[in-house]
């Protein structure tokens, strides 16, 4: 008699295609060409990076597009020791909320080109962008930040954004 | 203001005063989730002259399966506004089970009105794999069962049980979908004899095509309040009177699916029998599941079914039974009914049922 069959393995796995939206997908196209793209609220006049459409204070649509420049203060940061799975990056390395000028949201991302023990809330930094050719609707447009060289941003600049 | 119905559940009068839907098409793609809900929240305050600071509570109903990503839920409120920050609540249900926790709160009497919606799109992922997952995990979801599949079973079991034929289920496309032409936010709507709709293909027999809802994006949203605060904000408020739900159990097997006990028991609950009915508002993505329903509910001859064409004029995931209870209270609003049962359901071959009498005075 054959052995009773005691265990079985049922994958699952679901594919889908992504609706960026209007506004998510003049984000991508503003990171294609290399430039940042926020939305302003009509009420409240903040302006949102990598929105999906609406100000999630007011719930209205933030249709007037700002373009953002390339330069932002890193808010708060985590120095990442811990190995994981699907790790791209040599640890240790440093991730960041940065606010771009002119911003009134931050966004998370990597800080390369500085000593990890050099790097503070306040720090000024810029994008660095990937070859142009290699420009895409993407985040990973944005090869990473690096310190801009400008004095630090005053606390009081970015207290509202930690 | 022209007083309140006497009260079947509950002990507060609730009424539907604001319903607003996106307009139900095949494949949205030109918005994501907050771009579709902004203009139907926007509508459905607007409509009554309210914003989100007049309602106590949100409560909103979808499925991040439907979506494809996590917290899909939480990113949707963006589409309402929530600060200063809001009491909100979420089900991984249809909007009209988001509806009855906003009623359960109103019941308390703490808060006045309250906002509730729904999204859901059909047309990211292969629903008929997305819904294959709501199912037990261990004997039924490895298999893979379509919905359409398992409704034909049950189609099947309906027809051998000598109650049913197919022309019955032609009948009911026909007369749903002759209906939906009058529905400005239909999907699929047309005039077609029943002798013409059994000439199409099995899609799975016994069920054909016109026997089938249409895959629909979409979403909803309802307003609800309280006592005299529901007259402030509606001419003829469509008073909840009874409001129950009711499940099955999750082995298909052990149910008959020729039968609705949970949608009886909830019909039951919510006094549908107390009173006449003017027209009832069944959640029946499938042709012969209005049958079965029509017969849970015990509706006689003259009670008008769906006068909407019901979700097999349009069909969006976690908003047709919320948007059954809006069609049935704007009857109400404009006169056309006087007592309206709104039905909705959730899981394979309506395995969860949820019930809501309305009554206008």
């Amino acid at each position: 008699m054959t052995e009773p069959v005691t265990m079985m393995a049922a994958t699952t796995r679901l594919d889908y295609v992504f609706t960026a939206g209007v506004a998510q997908s003049k984000n991508l196209h503003g990171l294609e060409e290399g430039k940042f793209i926020g939305q302003r609220c009509p009420k409240c006049k903040k302006v949102y990076t990598l929105s999906r459409g609406s100000c999630p204070v007011d719930g209205l649509p933030t249709d007037e597009i700002v373009e953002l420049p390339n330069t932002g203060t890193v808010t708060t940061y985590c120095v990442v020791n811990v190995p994981f799975a699907g790790q791209s990056i040599e640890i240790p390395y440093i991730c960041a909320q940065i606010l771009l000028d002119g911003a009134n949201l931050s966004f998370m991302g990597l800080i390369q080109e500085i000593p990890i023990d050099q790097i503070r809330m306040g720090l000024r930094v810029e994008a660095v962008w990937v070859e142009p050719d290699e420009l895409g609707p993407t985040m990973a447009s944005v090869k990473y930040f690096r310190p801009s060289g400008e004095p630090d941003a005053e606390f009081d600049s970015y207290k509202e954004y930690l | 203001m022209s007083g309140f119905p006497e009260l079947t559940s509950g002990h507060r009068p609730v009424g539907v005063v604001s319903f607003a839907q996106y307009d139900n098409v095949r494949r949205e793609d030109a918005h994501n989730e907050v771009e579709m809900l902004m203009p139907v929240v926007a509508e459905v305050f607007g409509s009554i002259g309210i914003t989100k600071d007049d309602v106590g509570f949100i409560c909103s109903g979808s499925t991040d399966y439907l979506v494809g990503g996590p917290f899909s839920f939480v990113t949707a409120l963006d589409a309402v506004g929530v600060w200063p920050p809001r009491a909100e609540s979420h089900v991984e249900m249809d909007g009209a089970w988001a509806l009855y926790e906003a009623w359960v709160l109103l019941q308390e009497g703490e808060i006045d009105a309250a906002l509730v919606y729904c999204f859901g799109r059909s047309s990211p992922g292969d629903l008929s794999e997305i819904m294959a997952l709501q199912l037990d995990p261990y004997y039924m979801a490895p298999l893979w069962p379509d919905p359409t599949s398992l409704a034909a079973l049950q189609a099947q079991a309906l027809i051998d049980s000598g109650r049913a034929s197919e022309s019955d289920f032609a009948a009911i496309a026909s007369r749903a979908r002759r209906s939906a032409l009058a529905n400005p936010k239909a999907q699929l709507a047309y005039d077609r004899s029943p002798e013409e709709l059994l000439g199409e293909d099995y899609e799975v027999a016994p069920l054909r095509r016109h026997a089938l809802p249409p895959l629909t994006d979409g979403c909803a949203a309802v307003v609800l309040a309280a006592g005299d605060r529901a007259y402030e904000l509606c001419e003829r408020p469509a008073f909840i009177t009874g409001i129950d739900h009711r499940i099955e159990t999750h082995a298909i097997g052990a149910r008959d699916l020729t039968r609705s006990p949970s949608t009886q028991l909830a019909g039951e609950k919510a006094g549908v029998a107390t009173k006449k009915v003017d027209q009832a508002e069944l959640h029946a993505p499938y042709a012969h599941q209005e049958m079965i329903l029509v017969d849970a509910l015990n509706l006689s001859d003259d009670v008008a079914l769906s006068p909407s064409g019901g979700a097999l004029a349009a069909n969006p995931m976690m908003s047709a039974g919320l948007i059954r209870i809006g069609e049935s209270a704007r009857a109400i609003w404009s006169g056309q009914a006087d007592r309206a049962v709104a039905h909705a359901t959730s899981g394979p071959c309506l395995q969860q049922n949820l019930v809501c009498v309305l009554e206008g005075v």
